[in-house]
């Protein structure tokens, strides 16, 4: 649809073409940009995934179904827990089993807690890349509070494999549901603070408004969801259209705005983390008991195919299993946001300069495991 | 009552009684060069430590605190380090420039050391065209960076060179029509005659509103033109990864580090010297007995003090603005202030006719 | 837009589609040589709007190299699954979407990479993940290489 390789001999003697990666630091990962430039002006630019395929999908058909959740936390690491919700639900749902309301619950409220652990190291990289260096500490002294809480109950920080089909792997820690109180009101007077330090900045705002402008119709075409979909008006939260695990029983706004630039997504990202900690204010104080793991004899999803989609910290999640009955996949497939996310990178950047470029990839919020699996 | 002309000027006659002018000259001027070296490099080392302990209190950590007490010998520690790396020599480049460009750059930024004034009688050479002299110098340092660039064979290198070309040409402009105000109001160019006519009061505080504007201005385009604070796209690490320095390691490296640290102390005690007084002290209006606490302060004192301050409002913004992109960087300086400037400067010129100013 | 719509819908356009496997979504066995056809459409109809591709995918079965494409509208929310089931295993070839949605252009070059399934018309078919000289296509239940671990 765009230039091919055949423009690439065609184009003009003043340009020319650099790469941005694999090791490089702003692309959150290993992934190669090929920029085409004239001067400072992009003229094409073509990302080249495949640095970190693992072949997990692939490595999951021999892996029964409670060992393969723990290959998705190693997908999208910043959210690691919806990731392995996705997998939880779509295999409860095809095994036609419902887990309690505890389980729900505490599902709903480790989400959440991801969501904002995501969109505060989103932020740090973010300042970082644009050059304000100390939104890197800010973001993470914060985060650490998350990391806490999640290693107190899980034992690990960033890839917990704590949701699995059937329940949860244990039940919480007594102290859990204090220490998120206590995070509730810390994060609540440390969340305008970043306001202070960066939205409000007149350099931040000249490097952001109007860069990288996504109509909602190029958003819908290309499949972008999550905050970078919704910053262009594109309402596409699963936790709306067709809520999962506790989310039928919260109140929370879908923040969507119109503008489709890279302000707007940064916009949406700070109001989601506010949006948040609303949920799991209302959550918190009313867990009911009960148990926390289905007796299940085996873990088999019957002949069939089944598909979930959950809404991660940057966009649609979709679980897409084929069973032939087995204990085993017969074949996975992750419809992963990142990797929709990734390819409109090309129509967003052009005619940008190499610095918005840096803008541009931090706004859409980019891990790259995500892409390749 | 602190004066240091008498002491160099008992070592000038000593030196040219006892042996020919000759000697005397050459001694004389490797005594001062030594001297100016040792103060540049003591100097260096304790600003980069300075910026460490500065930004970590800023980012809620502590900064260096295990090398010697409070960290102090940090900077000895990768000083030491620096020189004991690699040079690594790079295939395709040309080698002579790939050398040349980092002695440029420290050559520059040590001759502009030479002409500021740090107590009365504690300077190098006293040119009657002093600050002149400063600006020229300054200049040189940007045909170092251009020809690391150009150099280092990489296209990332050539991409921060043109921007930091671009960018301190423009900005040298704003440096000297900033200054230009202040010798305005001073008449003079000489260093030592601008520190005299502030003798009743720093020009800062006698030419209120527009030596304030020049002030402010001055600060800005002082920071652009060293590639500090948000200004310092040529060597981006989260776009071009260092970008023209990146492909010299150890000593070179090492000089372009120091440079750019030793420029911003330039650019501070120049603004010290012309618009907060230099090194007197600071009297208010006539009160003698706080004057004569004041005084007691020794000048190189006050000198350092502010200098001090003004590196502190340097390095603050450095570490909270995000960075601006090269269009709006150019477009801050040949659209808002290049005009603000000369209006300041019609302004002052003014006021220096019809006595206006304190 | 209900099943029933919808079946009458592609039944028009595809005479011998089948209903699915998915007992969640509606879905339909589509021939590839109706896919573009009936997939135009049901972007294009007003009623059904399908303008939102959220995944494209293939499995290798027993009846063949299934295709699957799952849609939904932005704005009606259903969703609909269209099959396509390849026999040829030598050589799959099926129409492109990726003139309809943009997504489908990555997504399918991600399929041809790990299937080996080629889509006539699309404007940049190679390898996505893995090297260009890869021989083989690793998510096919015969592949085989020589660093495979198989219990």
């Amino acid at each position: 649809m765009e230039e091919t390789l055949l423009d690439f001999d065609l184009r003009d003697k003043e340009e020319y073409i650099i790469n941005m990666g694999p090791q490089h630091p702003s692309t959150h990962g290993v992934l190669r940009f090929e920029v085409c430039l004239q001067g400072e002006q992009i003229k094409y630019l073509r990302p080249h995934c495949g640095y970190i395929h693992r072949g997990i999908e692939k490595m999951s058909e021999a892996l029964t179904y409670p060992q393969l959740v723990h290959l998705t936390d190693r997908m999208d690491y910043l959210s690691a827990h919806i990731n392995n919700e996705a997998v939880a639900l779509c295999v409860e749902n095809a095994m036609g089993v419902e887990v309690s309301d505890r389980v729900k619950y505490i599902r709903t409220i480790f989400a959440e807690l991801t969501r904002i652990a995501s969109h505060q190291l989103w932020w740090c990289a973010f300042g970082m890349d644009l050059g304000a260096l100390t939104t890197f500490f800010y973001g993470l002294r914060d985060r650490e509070h998350i990391l806490d809480i999640f290693e107190e109950t899980t034992g690990s920080r960033l890839t917990q494999s704590f949701i699995t089909p059937g329940g949860l792997m244990a039940d919480v820690h007594p102290n859990f549901q204090k220490r998120i109180k206590e995070f509730i009101t810390y994060f609540r007077k440390k969340l305008p603070e970043y306001d202070q330090l960066l939205t409000g900045n007149i350099i931040f705002r000249e490097r952001t408004h109007g860069i990288g402008v996504m109509s909602k119709e190029v958003a819908i075409d290309y499949g972008v969801t999550g905050p970078s979909g919704r910053g262009s008006g594109f309402s596409c939260d699963i936790r709306k259209i067709a809520p999962y695990s506790a989310y039928p029983f919260v109140k929370f706004n879908e923040i969507t705005l119109p503008e489709g630039d890279t302000y707007a997504r940064y916009v949406v990202r700070i109001k989601e983390m506010w949006e948040s900690l609303n949920i799991l204010e209302q959550l918190i104080d009313n867990i009911p008991q009960g148990p926390t793991m289905l007796e299940l004899k085996a873990v088999k999803a019957p002949k069939g195919e089944y598909y979930q989609r959950v809404e991660t910290a940057r966009g649609e999640l979709g679980v897409y299993i084929v069973s032939d009955g087995g204990p085993s996949p017969a074949r996975i497939h992750y419809r992963t946001p990142n990797f929709s996310n990734l390819f409109v990178i090309n129509k967003l950047a052009k005619g940008h300069k190499i610095a918005d470029l840096v803008a541009i990839s931090g706004s859409l919020d980019l891990v790259i495991p995500d892409i390749d699996r | 009552m602190y004066d240091f002309t008498p002491f160099i000027e008992s070592i000038t006659s000593y030196l040219n009684e006892n042996l020919s002018p000759f000697w005397a000259g050459l001694i004389s001027m490797v005594l001062l060069g030594v001297g100016i070296l040792l103060f540049y490099a003591v100097l260096g080392l304790y600003l980069v430590y300075a910026e460490r302990k500065i930004c970590a209190r800023m980012q809620n950590r502590m900064g260096p605190n295990r090398v010697g007490p409070g960290g102090i010998f940090q900077t000895i520690a990768d000083l030491i380090k620096l020189l004991l790396k690699e040079l690594i020599y790079i295939r395709n480049a040309d080698s002579l420039l790939f050398n040349i460009a980092p002695f440029i750059v420290i050559v520059a930024s040590i001759m502009a050391i030479g002409a500021i004034p740090f107590a009365k009688g504690l300077q190098a050479v006293d040119l009657n065209i002093g600050v002149l002299y400063i600006l020229a110098i300054s200049s040189m340092g940007v045909i170092g960076i251009l020809i690391a660039g150009w150099a280092s064979n990489s296209k990332y290198s050539v991409i921060g060179a043109m921007r930091s070309g671009a960018q301190v040409i423009s900005y040298e402009l704003s440096v000297g029509l900033a200054l230009l105000g202040i010798i305005t109001f001073a008449g003079s160019m000489q260093f030592s005659e601008i520190i005299a006519s502030q003798e009743d009061g720093w020009w800062i505080f006698k030419g209120h509103i527009p030596a304030m504007i020049a002030f402010v201005i001055f600060l800005i385009a002082g920071t652009a033109e060293t590639n500090r604070g948000p200004f310092d796209l040529a060597e981006a690490e989260s776009e071009l990864t260092a970008g023209f320095h990146t492909e010299y390691s150890g000593i070179k490296f090492a000089f372009f580090f120091l440079a750019e640290y030793m420029n911003m102390f330039i650019i501070a005690a120049v603004a010290t010297t012309l618009f907060l007084g230099g090194w007197l002290p600071f009297h208010l209006f006539q009160w003698q007995g706080f004057n004569n606490v004041m005084d007691f302060i020794p000048p190189v004192f006050w000198f350092f003090g502010k200098a001090a301050f003004v590196i502190y409002l340097m390095m603050w913004f450095k570490w909270t603005f995000p960075r601006l992109r090269i269009d709006q960087l150019l477009a801050l300086e040949w659209k808002y202030l290049l005009p603000i400037n000369l209006m300041n400067l019609i302004l002052i010129a003014f006021l220096t006719l019809m006595k206006w100013h304190f | 837009m209900q099943t029933e719509e919808l079946t009458t819908l592609i039944t028009s356009l595809a005479p011998d589609q089948k209903p699915g496997i998915s007992k969640q979504y509606p879905e339909f066995i589509i021939p590839a040589d109706k896919i573009h056809e009936v997939a135009k459409t049901l972007k294009e109809n007003p009623q059904t709007k399908m303008d939102y591709l959220f995944s494209l995918t293939a499995a290798d079965r027993k009846d063949g190299l299934n295709v699957i494409y799952h849609l939904t509208s932005s704005e009606y929310h259903h969703i609909v699954v269209m099959r396509v089931i390849l026999t040829d295993k030598e050589n799959p070839m099926v129409a492109t979407v990726s003139d309809l949605w943009s997504a489908a252009e990555y997504l399918e070059r991600e399929v041809f990479d790990l299937f080996g399934i080629k889509f006539e018309n699309h404007p940049d078919l190679r390898r996505l993940f893995l090297d260009d000289e890869w021989v083989g296509y690793p998510l096919r239940k015969d592949y085989k290489d020589s660093f495979i671990f198989e219990r």
